[in-house]
């Protein structure tokens, strides 16, 4: 426990207050009455009501348009299914930059949506919500759909024998089990969703503002930072009272739940109700998800023998251009970077919250993790420069930061993706194991582990793609001048002509192929199942 | 299997933990006087060639920092002031210039050469904190196929884009969070005066002008005169951009057009100046002030409009045909002077906020 | 003696669930815990196992306080009821567990397990899967994992729970013949009496945490220490009389007891085995109530006229029918003064 806590307090707890104390200490006095200040203009309410409402129906309608389809990739076995679980993981991948251009596809002027209907849906609220939803459809595929798989079907059969319905069933068996997967999956969807930057930029448009957006400006550009503070605590009140009423709502019983391996519960579709519920999750992923990511590898084809992609392997010397080779792989050495870090850490945090000794303080870390997905990634960013200037931490020009800041993002997912699933490991388990004489270090080796391998990929995967996607402070902290694939590609947009607009969604077509290809990798990265003699 | 896992990610660690010290030793500007660091914004670019030929004749190490926006970057800068990240810091613009200056960013410092920079550019004469690098013009650029298809002239001036023929043709970003946004606002308030340019948005407005947050998006979405407008089918034909975005359409076209697709509306330009200046506090002076020295070097100079598509401000210096012929600096662009715009900027953007977005 | 429990107890709540239990197993001592549940007998083993703190009192083995003594270093053996094998590893890998944490090497570990497996009957099982195997063969399995690291000590925790009659009586003799011949010392525990009776050389009853009695399974059975582990071992006849001399008064009459029955006022136990039947109109006068064929006698409930019901042992052949009118004598052999 010990060294996550040092993590999070290092790298998230004392920039944050740093910063936060810089705004409201003025001249050595604390500015305490600026909190009422800014909290009473009715701007600042109106934004964190739009803030909050729209995160919430963002949740809502992510987990409606998921949740069948975790179930459609949990249980059900169709070709091609592994890539279109990583495909549908890709757009979290995709700097916002590059995703308005592909959502305006959809939902824009000239898109599918008004070439069938006439609807454009650019600059309302619709386009941010669906594109949130394009988002955040792989983190609840990912985090339930991995529970779901591991689910014993017998449980469901058992009661459907007792007599109750599909339905029944399904409600009194499946849902309880699968409970604290769904609230996590819901947590986090609208912890991203609250703390949304550039969707809401971009798909809405300037009229519409979060409280991210409004921190953003307070601290970069009016350089407000006294308002900035004080909505970063607002920002930090609201997350944690969504934290605590998550906590105490999920019922996180200790359930010992039968799990079984994945590939055992995945099977063919039987019947019409199944079929029809495949081919409807298969259409919305290709509408919602494919469809955008599509639009942008057709136009990185646009210039005739893959122009584009001979151009980014060209080396000008003269002019400005991005060896996309070296843009890999600095975008591969800090995923990986920020994949070990999350995943150790991550680990260690999981394990220590699921001892059953595990006191009141330790359960409060828990939701504790949770607050770096909530908190302003302005915020975070600027804290470090502050914080992290004097040796032996002064890592403001060090290559290790962004690795670091990506992994205080990718902790959280490690954390709850594998906190169900080591929750539900039965205990006596691990008592035969201590009994054979496993330390309590090799009883986690050897009896949750294997069973949380599978949680574990899955963790990394969202670690490796939060890392590539550069969330959170990464935006905000000094980059020393080793470009990654979405740096590159936003340089590449920040220029008129038609051959960097070309290169810019070439590069990102590499970005999303790298993406899918390193989780395609992951999943198929599976150890014996049987056989450790 | 598991042991292999963990060890790897073990050892993965500890090597990242080792290179870490090992390049942040290497990578500080401070004590080690063998390397001087430069932050800048992110559209900082220069060829490898030129940086090369300063670092072996100065025998300095440049590191590079990029640090977000031009306005993320002055405030962080000001943030550390004390302990600043690096030594030279490169992409304060005029718009922010008083802020830096009188948040004590810089010290003294004239650089060699600096009597070689064209007059109109100089700033802050008596105590030479900062060094003018580059210069561009927010201008309004219009997409040529558009207006002949139309049989429209295209506008010329401020006044021209209120008339109704112009009607909802104008794209513009938003002057809260956007460097062009900002200047097409502070050229209106150049050209109207302090009381009289929101009565000239409000006519824009009702005139049509739709306002994106980016120049990413109203360019490349909104914009009909680029690829990727193309691509999105945008029907404006007319956006707040640079003056230099026609010759990069003509350096970057695919397939490379005969002469330039858009043009520039020079009655609606705003110049902007680009300075650079030493760091209060830093570590490496003498680095910092030989690099000063280089950003006005001709090298650099003549390097700097295909890196990053700004005009340079010393004289004689070079640049390339296309910018010559297709996007010359405007002759007689609106400007206004850094105190005052620090002095209006916050009050103006709420106002054309309310105005304008709501 | 290999393990001594000194005065142990374990509160969980207010309530005690281990109340100062005082046990001894001697080496090679097979000892089985019989109780209801909630009398405790789980909680002792945790407690042995070291799964399970103290609130007082002392666990010793070989001599040596326990106390702070992780249950991985305790050097016992375990096995669950539902016996918890690991379902990501096959039999072999199940079994070759507790060797591998105490460090033997990969030909150590094969060897060993293949020495188990023959032992518990499933010769050459190594690479199955687990969830491919049957109740039966699971419970091998979790048996030879447990006795694989040689424990010094093995704990059985309703070892024949899950398994059907006919196997679980096969088992529980084979399981006394393998500890028999191995020498283990093994502390089980059980709810059921017959289970705990064939396999352990002694028994405890257990009840509300604290010992009702000790003893050999024959002692316990030819002499209940009270009316509870009467009634726990199955016996019902049991009533409250006074004892005079070689007889005692009871509801059903005049009772007669062996020689050195205690006086005076006690309950009174009387094995089915001694309650004789005869015709009606000689001793206590009763009617059939009730008959039900146990495999290889009779028990009849017969229903005195003003008295509480006795369960009777009959013969196949003798058994009477449902409403007889039958006369009931007893047997002093087979009469137990109780407490």
């Amino acid at each position: 426990m010990v060294v996550p806590v040092a993590f999070f307090a290092l790298f998230f707890a004392w920039p944050v207050a740093a910063i936060v104390a810089r705004g409201l200490k003025v001249d050595g006095a604390w500015q305490f009455g600026r909190i009422a200040d800014v909290v009473a203009q009715s701007d600042i309410r109106h934004v964190l009501w739009f803030t909050t409402w729209q995160a919430l129906a963002s949740t809502a309608l992510t987990l409606l348009i998921a949740l069948p389809g975790a179930y459609v990739f949990a249980r059900l076995d169709f070709p091609g299914k592994q890539v279109l679980r990583a495909v549908v993981t890709v757009p979290f991948v995709l700097p916002t930059v590059v995703v308005g251009t592909a959502f305006l596809a959809l939902v824009g002027r000239g898109g599918l949506l008004d070439e069938l209907w006439g609807v454009r849906l650019d600059t309302t609220v619709w386009a941010i919500l669906l594109a949130h939803v394009f988002f955040n459809y792989a983190v609840v595929v990912r985090t339930v759909g991995g529970l779901w798989g591991q689910l014993d079907p017998g449980q469901e059969e058992a009661a459907r024998m007792l007599g109750a319905s599909r339905w029944a069933a399904w409600r009194k068996v499946t849902l309880p089990a699968l409970a604290p997967a769904v609230a996590a999956a819901a947590l986090m969807v609208f912890l991203f969703t609250f703390t949304s930057f550039g969707v809401v930029q971009i798909l809405g448009g300037p009229t519409f503002a979060t409280l991210e957006v409004e921190i953003y400006r307070q601290t970069s550009e009016i350089f407000d930072l006294s308002t900035a503070a004080v909505l970063t605590i607002v920002q930090f009140v609201a997350v944690g009272a969504i934290l605590a009423v998550h906590a105490r709502t999920v019922r996180r019983r200790e359930t010992a739940l039968r799990l079984v391996d994945a590939s055992v519960t995945a099977r063919r579709p039987r019947g019409a109700r199944e079929w029809g519920l495949l081919a409807g999750v298969l259409a919305t992923v290709l509408v919602l998800l494919v469809l955008p990511l599509a639009v942008l590898v057709q136009r990185s084809l646009d210039a005739p023998g893959f122009g584009y992609y001979r151009a980014l392997t060209r080396d000008d010397g003269g002019t400005f251009l991005v060896p996309p080779i070296e843009a890999i792989g600095n975008s591969l050495q800090y995923a990986v970077a920020a994949t070990a870090i999350a995943v150790v850490i991550g680990g260690l945090a999981a394990a220590a919250l699921t001892r059953r000794d595990a006191g009141r303080l330790v359960r409060g870390f828990d939701a504790l993790l949770m607050l770096p997905l909530g908190v302003s990634a302005v915020t975070v960013g600027f804290g470090f420069l502050i914080a992290l200037d004097e040796p032996p931490l002064d890592l403001r020009s060090s290559w290790i930061l962004v690795p670091l800041a990506q992994a205080l993002v990718g902790v959280p997912f490690v954390v709850r993706t594998m906190l169900p699933v080591l929750r539900a490991v039965d205990g006596r388990l691990r008592e035969s194991a201590a009994v054979l004489g496993a330390s309590p270090w090799r009883v986690w080796r050897e009896v949750d582990l294997p069973m949380v391998r599978r949680a574990l990929l899955v963790a990394a995967g969202f670690a490796f793609a939060v890392s590539l996607g550069e969330f959170g402070a990464t935006v905000f902290i000094a980059r020393p001048d080793n470009p990654t694939l979405p740096v590159a590609v936003a340089r590449l947009l920040g220029r008129p002509g038609a051959l960097n607009y070309g290169q810019a969604m070439a590069l990102s077509t590499i970005l999303m192929v790298v993406c899918a290809v390193a989780l395609l990798v992951l999943e198929r990265l599976r150890t014996d199942r049987t056989g450790e003699f | 299997m598991h042991t292999k896992t963990f060890v790897a990610a073990a050892v993965g660690l500890g090597l990242i933990t080792l290179s870490a010290c090992g390049s942040s030793s290497g990578s500080e500007g401070s004590g080690n006087s063998k390397s001087v660091t430069l932050v800048s914004h992110d559209s900082w670019a220069v060829s490898k060639s030129v940086l090369a030929d300063f670092e072996k004749k100065s025998g300095y190490k440049v590191n590079v920092l990029k640090d977000g926006d031009a306005g993320q970057a002055v405030n962080k800068a000001i943030l550390t002031k004390d302990n600043p990240q690096g030594d030279v810091f490169f992409g304060v613009d005029n718009t922010l210039l008083s802020r830096a200056l009188d948040n004590g960013l810089f010290q003294s410092y004239e650089a060699k050469g600096s009597d070689l920079i064209l007059p109109e550019y100089r700033v802050d004469q008596a105590k030479h904190r900062v060094t003018p690098i580059d210069s561009g013009d927010i201008c309004v650029n219009y997409d040529k196929a558009y207006f002949s298809k139309h049989k429209l002239t295209p506008p010329a001036s401020f006044d021209d884009l209120v008339k109704p023929e112009y009607k909802n043709l104008l794209v513009t970003e938003n002057a809260a969070t956007s460097s062009p946004g900002l200047g097409f606002l502070l050229g209106s308030a150049a050209k109207y005066g302090d009381a009289g340019w929101q009565g000239y948005w409000e006519k824009l407005k009702a005139n049509g002008v739709k306002v994106v947050d980016g120049w990413e998006q109203a360019y490349n979405e909104e914009f009909s005169g680029s690829a990727g407008g193309k691509k999105a089918k945008a029907d404006r034909p007319l956006v707040v951009s640079y003056a230099s975005s026609p010759p990069a359409e003509v350096i970057y076209g695919d397939p490379k057009p005969k002469t330039a697709p858009t043009g520039v509306s020079y009655g609606t330009c705003f110049r902007q100046v680009e300075y650079a200046g030493l760091l209060s506090n830093a570590k490496n002076s003498k680095g910092g002030k030989a690099l000063l020295d280089f950003l006005v070097t001709k090298e650099f100079q003549d390097d700097m409009p295909l890196n990053m598509f700004v005009y340079p401000v010393r004289e004689g210096a070079q640049v390339p045909p296309e910018f010559v012929k297709y996007g010359p600096q405007a002759k007689d662009p609106e400007t206004m002077a850094p105190a005052k715009i620090a002095d209006n900027r916050d009050q103006w953007v709420k106002s054309w906020t309310s105005l304008v977005l709501k | 003696m290999l393990l001594s429990l000194e005065d142990a107890t374990v509160r969980f709540g207010g309530r005690a669930v281990l109340d100062t239990v005082g046990l001894d197993v001697a080496e090679h001592e097979i000892v089985c815990v019989l109780g209801p549940s909630g009398s405790g007998k789980s909680t002792l083993l945790r407690a042995v196992a070291g799964l399970q703190p103290l609130d007082a009192g002392r666990v010793l083995l070989d001599g040596r306080d326990q106390a702070g003594v992780p249950a991985h270093k305790r050097g016992v053996g375990l096995m669950f009821q539902d016996h918890q094998l690991f379902p990501q590893r096959d039999v072999g890998g199940n079994v070759a567990f507790g060797l591998r944490m105490h460090g033997a090497s990969r030909p150590q570990q094969e060897q060993r397990v293949r020495e188990l497996l023959d032992l518990v009957g499933l010769p050459g099982a190594a690479r199955r899967a687990v969830a491919a195997l049957s109740g039966g063969e699971q419970q091998r399995v979790a048996l030879a994992r447990a006795l694989a690291p040689r424990p010094r000590l093995l704990m059985l925790d309703e070892p024949l729970g899950q398994l059907d009659r006919s196997l679980r009586e096969r088992l529980v003799v084979e399981l006394r013949e393998l500890f028999g011949r191995l020498g283990t010392t093994v502390l089980a525990v059980t709810h059921d009496q017959g289970e705990a009776f064939a396999l352990a050389d002694r028994v405890v009853v257990m009840r509300d945490g604290r010992i009702a009695q000790s003893g050999t399974p024959l002692e316990v059975w030819q002499r209940p220490a009270d009316e509870f582990v009467a009634r726990f071992l199955g016996f019902d006849n049991v009533v409250e009389g006074t004892v005079a001399g070689q007889a005692a008064d009871t509801p059903w009459g005049k009772l007669p007891v062996p020689e050195d029955a205690a006086q005076g006022t006690h309950t009174l136990l009387v094995r089915p085995a001694g309650v004789r039947l005869v015709p009606a109109d000689e001793g206590l006068r009763c009617t059939v109530a009730a008959r039900t064929f146990k495999g290889t006698h009779v028990a009849v409930q017969l229903q005195p006229q003003e008295a509480p019901r006795l369960e009777a042992a009959c013969a196949l052949r003798e058994a009477p029918e449902v409403g007889d009118e039958v006369g009931v004598e007893f047997d002093a052999a087979e009469t137990v003064v109780l407490d």
